[in-house]
């Protein structure tokens, strides 16, 4: 695990500059009163956890009062079962899949009612095996991912109906290999790594033309070692996340230039602050910094924690739930 | 959150930050209270619209706009107007918080609420698609609002087919508009709409399209997916076909015992049986279902009422697989007889997508069975088997034989229904082959390559096995070739196709195969049946297939090769040693197809990278836990930290595995591995009590 406390002046170019970030995450975990973080309020959970992960993944994990955590989670909880982004606001599935990943990392999905979080899961799927968002109605495959991710890591996956929830998510198959959120929504990396992971984990991965999504994927780094997240778009780092993983889960990852990715992602450090953002010197935030600490963990970078691609958590938390 | 530019925070930037984030906040804190009291008011309504107007991200607001409309349109003296009116406010709100960020799936989800409560006009909403089209023509949201728009106002799809076009006449590089277009092309010609009834006429005006578009910008990327999908379209037929069987159409098996008596048979047709019972092969141009005994019809002299079992071979609980298996149990007495396979006369078998496998055929063979000797004071101590170059010798065919390998000719079954159909198949081709040929004389470009590569690799697999000959495999290689030089960043994927490529010209014709057919020397070895062993190493392979002119294979050596994955692998059903020797094999998972090889005995997968990588990329390609495509089996607490190597090795019948030279491979793993499979005999050469 590399040393946290070198400073600024002993930096190489091209090295993950740990400690910045490390503190850079604590430090936006108490900052609540900039205006963009009042603009996020509602997502804070989903902030939790790309936080979160990112500590574990850099073994700073006990960084943060784990008490604290689970009870503003807990308190987020309704009466339905589902998860909202912050107190105060409504449940979403979006939300309830982020809270059972934090309560995961730190090994507590004990303090959960599963049940009545299954419910809630399963409440929202459809007739045609597709799920919604929350009680209205927008539908997305996002949200097959997360339902399935879900109620996976709660280890009751046979609630729902697994197979028309697969033969929705293959309905939105396109012609040039990828997924769109609805059947005939245009490729899109993010969606691609939600309808792969949810293929991952309900063993279906059969169903994916790997060589012809393999070849699209791999095609999403550009000249600059980046990755965009769909044909004619800038790169981002965050689809250093989504095409990466993807890539991983059909093993077809060395079709692209892992080096250059490595430091188009390094790049994108604000190495004075800490934090990584969408491209070189653009601002940065904790989003972009949990996808560019996770896509170096992929990419095999050194001194990080290996990170599952399906469950987007780390190796020894998924490991610890099927194994343990 | 994103193309915001990093600069240094100015304390009178922080003050205003903080005097906007506490508006925000009362505001917020306001609405929580309007919302959770359950109040809509019209003042209270307004305060959401101006949330929403700052942050649209806001989805609360958004419900809560939802429950004070289900409120308003409930109310006692509602009636047309005031139902127009509150869903106008709607729209009005949807739009102004589209203005702030247009990618808000909030405010487009918001709209489509509206409209499925009756309101609003295709007109206006095409309006206000135009808009968007015009300020960003990749905002997929616009796309997938447009899909329901005309979805639910019967919008017919050749009107969208048009927009479409319009769109990429506007501009070539619109990678949203040609998706929109495959997606309604290709909905069209399955309805047989009128129009779109024939590939046939409709594929040539879509190339002439999409060469507009790749040949003004090579490089732009907008127009090579679409081009590949109508090349798929015109190489590819609906209708599952069977490619390949084993044993081959008028073949002769051998079945031997234990020991084989003497050396008269062939080694291609000699199967070594220590199961009683030998495999049936069918392989399949795509994937299918449905093959069972009701669908595939077997006639033989021995096994009269038996049901055979078929299965599927594909990683998981998936009844669809490209290849099938069954095992027919043959006598333990001398016999000479005839089998008679029939598949799909019955209408069963049928692609995922519900193409019916369209071409009955039947194929048989002979089975010879020898009986076998079972002498047990000359049980034999399992010989090490050691893939070394001096231990083999190249296969020189009897003179009487003048074609050693079984009917190599039936290796692939014929298709020749198509053949006068096909003819625009070929053409369509030809011609694709001369407009690329043209752009790169006229400047040297990625894309025409790899799609000339392409093309000629299609035309050629084609034409064969009537031209019995891979014309073009050397241009193509040479293509990979300059392709790895001209796009670095992509090297591996051009190599990949290149040993794919390889394989496909070695294994096309008897000639070159029976260049890497060996037999293995140690006269011992004739207590295995002395079978043919086909070496493919030393090529540089990286990756492999065309398994289908493999069926027969018992042995094979894939040693000091480049490769990481055995992807396909598991359609070699009598495959009885293997070696993988010297490969880059990163993970115990990758090795998931040998667990359908019923007949392996000897794998050497010495000196490979096994434990030498953090991130798995098998990990979701194998049956465990993990994919829910086993149950939990492992109840031994021990073997947690081993699990990999518990669900590869433990259905495996191995006598002798070869593991040296990978990190994985201490001692405390190879006691693990002992554990797993209690009939190992020889572990890295040495002999197992």
């Amino acid at each position: 695990m590399a040393d946290a406390s070198f400073g600024f002046s002993t930096l190489q170019m091209g090295e993950l500059a740990i400690g910045k970030h490390v503190h850079y995450i604590l430090s936006v975990e108490k900052k609540k009163d900039s205006f963009e973080s009042v603009v996020m309020d509602h997502l804070r959970m989903n902030g939790a956890y790309w936080g979160l992960t990112t500590l574990d993944l850099l073994g700073k994990l006990d960084s943060v009062n784990a008490d604290e955590v689970l009870s503003w989670i807990m308190t987020c909880q309704h009466e339905s079962g589902g998860f909202s982004g912050n107190i105060g606001h409504d449940p979403h599935i979006l939300y309830t899949l982020s809270a059972v990943q934090v309560l995961a990392l730190f090994n507590k999905l004990d303090v959960l009612d599963i049940d009545k979080v299954a419910t809630y899961i399963t409440g929202l799927q459809n007739e045609d095996g597709s799920f919604s968002g929350d009680m209205w109605g927008e539908v997305d495959t996002r949200f097959s991912y997360i339902a399935i991710c879900c109620l996976s890591i709660l280890c009751c996956l046979d609630k729902i109906n697994v197979e028309k929830a697969v033969s929705y998510i293959l309905s939105c198959k396109n012609l040039d290999g990828g997924f769109g959120c609805t059947p005939g929504g245009e490729s899109h990396a993010g969606q691609i790594f939600c309808c792969v992971g949810a293929l991952a984990i309900t063993g279906s991965l059969h169903h994916v033309d790997k060589d012809l999504l393999g070849w699209w994927l791999c095609e999403r780094q550009v000249k600059s070692g980046g990755l965009n997240g769909r044909p004619e778009k800038l790169p981002d780092v965050c689809y250093s996340w989504w095409v990466l993983s993807s890539l991983i889960m059909i093993d077809r990852v060395h079709w692209i230039d892992k080096e250059k990715l490595v430091k188009f992602i390094l790049d994108c450090q604000d190495l004075e602050n800490g934090g990584i953002s969408d491209r070189p010197d653009d601002a940065v935030d904790v989003f972009h910094t949990y996808f560019g600490v996770a896509g170096l963990s992929l990419l095999e970078y050194p001194g990080l924690k290996a990170i599952d691609p399906a469950y987007a958590l780390p190796v020894d938390v998924v490991n610890r739930i099927f194994f343990g | 959150m994103h193309g915001r530019p990093r600069k240094a925070s100015k304390p009178e930037d922080e003050a205003a930050s903080t005097t906007k984030a506490q508006k925000l906040r009362a505001l917020q804190t306001q609405f929580f209270s309007f919302h959770h009291s359950k109040i809509y008011t019209k003042e209270a309504v307004e305060l959401s619209a101006k949330l929403l107007e700052i942050n649209p991200e806001s989805y609360t607001a958004w419900n809560y706009r939802k429950l004070a409309v289900e409120h308003y349109l409930s109310q006692p003296d509602c009636n047309p107007e005031t139902v127009k009116s509150v869903l106008d406010d709607e729209l009005r709100v949807v739009e102004s918080a589209l203005r702030q960020n247009f990618k808000s799936y909030g405010a487009w989800h918001h709209r489509k609420w509206v409209l499925s409560k009756g309101h609003s006009s295709v007109d206006l909403e095409l309006r206000l698609l135009d808009k968007f089209q015009k300020a960003d023509s990749r905002n997929f949201h616009a796309w997938n609002y447009r899909r329901f728009v005309a979805e639910l106002m019967n919008r017919s799809e050749k009107d969208e087919l048009k927009y479409t076009e319009d769109m990429i006449y506007t501009n070539f590089s619109n990678y949203s508009a040609w998706h929109n277009r495959s997606v309604l092309l290709s909905s069209l010609l399955e309805k047989k709409a009128e129009g779109f009834l024939s590939k046939e006429n409709l594929l040539p005006e879509e190339y002439e399209f999409i060469h507009q578009a790749i040949f003004t910008d090579p490089d732009d990327q907008s127009g090579w997916f679409y081009h590949l999908w109508l090349l798929d379209q015109t190489v590819t037929t609906d209708h599952p076909l069977l490619v390949s069987t084993w044993p081959a159409h008028g073949s002769d098996v051998f079945l031997v015992g234990d020991r084989c008596q003497n050396g008269s048979f062939s080694p291609f047709t000699t199967v070594l049986s220590d199961s009683g019972s030998f495999p049936i092969v069918l392989y399949f141009n795509q994937p299918v279902k449905g093959v069972s005994s009701s669908t595939v019809i077997i006639e033989c002299g021995f096994n009269k009422n038996e049901e055979l079992l078929w299965e599927p071979l594909s990683v998981s609980n998936s009844q669809t697989a490209q290849v099938w298996v069954a095992h027919l149990k043959c006598p333990t007495s001398e016999l000479d007889s005839s089998v008679e396979i029939s598949v799909g006369y019955s209408k069963e078998i049928v692609s995922p997508r519900g193409s019916q496998y369209s071409h009955p055929s039947t194929f048989s063979f002979k089975v010879h069975v020898q009986p076998v000797e079972r002498d047990s004071s000359r049980v034999s101590v399992a010989e090490n088997i050691l893939w070394r170059e001096e231990n083999f010798k190249v296969y020189r065919a009897q003179s009487e034989e003048s074609i050693p390998i079984p009917s190599f000719d039936q290796l692939c079954i014929k298709n020749g229904h198509e053949s006068t159909a096909s003819n625009w198949r070929t053409e369509a081709l030809a011609k694709e082959v001369e407009c690329f040929r043209e752009l790169l004389s006229l400047m040297d470009c990625k894309i025409g390559k790899l799609t000339l590569a392409r093309l000629l690799m299609a035309y050629d697999v084609m034409s064969f096995p009537f031209a019995n000959k891979l014309v073009h495999s050397e241009e193509v290689l040479e293509l990979y070739n300059d392709l790895m030089k001209l796009d670095p960043t992509h090297h591996r994927y051009y190599k990949d196709e290149h040993s794919l490529v390889l394989l496909r010209k070695m294994t096309s014709s008897e000639e070159s195969l029976l260049q890497h057919c060996f037999q293995y020397k140690d006269s011992v070895s004739s207590a295995i049946g002395n079978p043919i062993c086909l070496r493919l190493n030393n090529l540089s392979l990286s990756r492999i297939r065309a398994f289908e002119r493999l069926l027969w294979v018992q042995m094979l050596d894939l040693s000091h090769n480049e490769l990481e994955s055995i992807e396909g692998l598991e359609a070699m059903q009598l495959l009885y040693g293997l070696s993988l020797g010297n490969n880059k094999l990163r993970s115990l998972t990758a090795l998931e197809p040998l667990r359908k090889l019923k007949s392996l005995r000897v794998l050497d997968i010495s000196y490979n990278r096994i434990g030498d990588h953090s991130i798995d990329t098998t990990r979701y390609l194998c049956s465990s836990p993990l994919s829910h495509s086993v149950g939990s089996e492992l109840n031994d607490v021990a073997l947690i930290n081993y699990w990999e190597a518990f669900y590869m090795f433990k259905d495996l019948n191995l006598n002798q595995l070869d593991i040296v030279g990978n990190t994985i491979a201490d001692e405390k793993f190879k006691s693990v591995l002992v554990k797993i499979m209690p009939l190992l005999k020889r572990l890295d050469g040495e002999l197992l009590d």
